[in-house]
């Protein structure tokens, strides 16, 4: 079996190794979004109007969670320093962990995304446009939030730190994931935010590694 | 591969303390080298310079293939370089033998040597138990089977007796003696004496 495959496999193994991490993750989403009818009312056309945006919003905020853990504990037991030493290029490796991350983490969380927006209020006719932006928000988060992982190694509460550094970079996908949606319910071209959103999430998945493998060998040295 | 490792005055530091300066070292085909010295005088940053992990402040890592050539370092230390030290690497949630197979796979081990390293570090009856598990000494085992099942000629060796017992410190040793026997070098950090001939490089501040 190739190497590459190899950690790959291996990594979706620890995420759904013992604790079951993603069911945490998607548990978060679930919560953080059933706080809005407690927040803003439970009357059904307030809370459709703006339920896309919270389930953007709470998908962003889910997809943080388990991004600490990426390289942390590589670091921590010399994992980190073999895949610097040896095997395929650090660049490959850090974009075979980033999707290992996303299919772990980023896929469950939006493929339940459609139910999230339906659950307050959303319709259901924009389920697969919902899916789909939420899968590309998903690939640019997650490839974004390793560089972030990757640049917080090593620091005392690295999982603060990583928030700070990638939430800046969070905007533009949840805007134009959202936007998309919110142009096809108002009837309106959805087609070209949902393509900017897919050109950010391409140009996340080819620079971001090259930050990934820069900040791993600055952070085992 | 690798057939002579030369490294020409190194200077390390760490933060802003100077570890050592001016080390230099030659290592040659079937020979080995023990690295001793106080705790902290690093011996382990020599083994990670050498390994391409830490920049030294001053000084070259030269390593030369069989032809006489220079090597590309990366290449050389990308495909033809073990580093064994405290931190292996092992999962503690998963079973030995899946980390056994992700290490082998990494470093591109063939399927006969990969049988070979688990019946000289008789690893059967380790390889269905969580490396939670294990002791420190039989983690070390799996982790030193790496060695075996995947052939690298340069083994760069941090501690690698420490936790083990007269049994299986008798075991590397032969282990060692026939990676020296094939043409191979090793530099190991060690406290206690190398149960093989080898020279010993002093480092001091």
């Amino acid at each position: 079996m190739s190497a590459l495959l190899a950690l790959f496999r291996r990594e979706l193994a620890l995420a759904w190794g013992r604790g079951g991490g993603p069911l945490n993750t998607l548990a978060f989403f679930v919560g953080t979004a059933a706080l809005l009818p407690l927040a803003v009312g439970a009357e059904p056309r307030r809370l459709a109007a703006v339920a896309t945006g919270a389930a953007f919003a709470a998908l962003a905020l889910a997809s943080l969670l388990s991004l600490e853990r990426m390289f942390e504990r590589d670091f921590e037991d010399g994992g980190l320093d073999l895949l610097v030493l040896a095997g395929p290029s650090l660049y490959a490796a850090s974009a075979a962990k980033a999707f290992a991350q996303w299919t772990a983490n980023g896929l469950p969380l939006a493929l339940l995304s459609p139910v999230i927006a339906a659950m307050l209020g959303a319709s259901w006719t924009l389920a697969p446009l919902i899916a789909v932006s939420a899968l590309l928000t998903g690939l640019a988060m997650t490839f974004i939030g390793g560089a972030g992982a990757a640049l917080a190694l090593g620091a005392r509460r690295g999982g603060l730190l990583l928030v700070v550094i990638v939430l800046p970079l969070y905007a533009p996908p949840v805007i134009l994931g959202s936007g998309a949606v919110e142009a096809l319910s108002n009837g309106l071209p959805w087609t070209s935010p949902l393509l900017f959103l897919a050109a950010y999430a391409l140009a996340a998945i080819a620079l971001a590694p090259f930050a990934m493998a820069a900040a791993c060998r600055n952070a085992v040295s | 591969m690798i057939a002579a490792l030369a490294v020409d005055r190194l200077s390390i530091s760490r933060g802003v303390r100077r570890l050592f300066e001016g080390q230099s070292l030659r290592l040659a085909a079937g020979e080995a080298v023990m690295l001793s010295g106080a705790n902290g005088v690093g011996k382990t940053s020599l083994l990670r310079a050498v390994a391409g992990l830490l920049r030294p402040d001053a000084g070259t890592v030269t390593f030369t293939g069989a032809d006489g050539a220079t090597l590309d370092p990366d290449e050389a230390r990308a495909d033809h370089l073990h580093l064994a030290g405290h931190h292996d690497g092992l999962k503690t949630q998963r079973r030995a033998e899946e980390e056994f197979a992700f290490w082998a796979d990494w470093f591109g081990g063939a399927a006969e040597h990969r049988a070979a390293a688990i019946d000289a570090f008789d690893l059967r009856p380790l390889l269905a138990l969580d490396v939670r598990v294990l002791s420190a000494g039989q983690r070390r085992r799996l982790a030193l089977a790496r060695l075996r099942a995947a052939p690298r000629p340069l083994w760069l060796l941090d501690e690698p007796l420490a936790p083990l017992d007269a049994h299986w410190r008798s075991v590397l040793a032969a282990e060692m003696s026939a990676h020296l026997a094939r043409g191979g070098m090793i530099l190991a950090a060690a406290h206690d004496p190398l149960p093989i001939p080898c020279r010993v490089a002093e480092i001091a501040a």
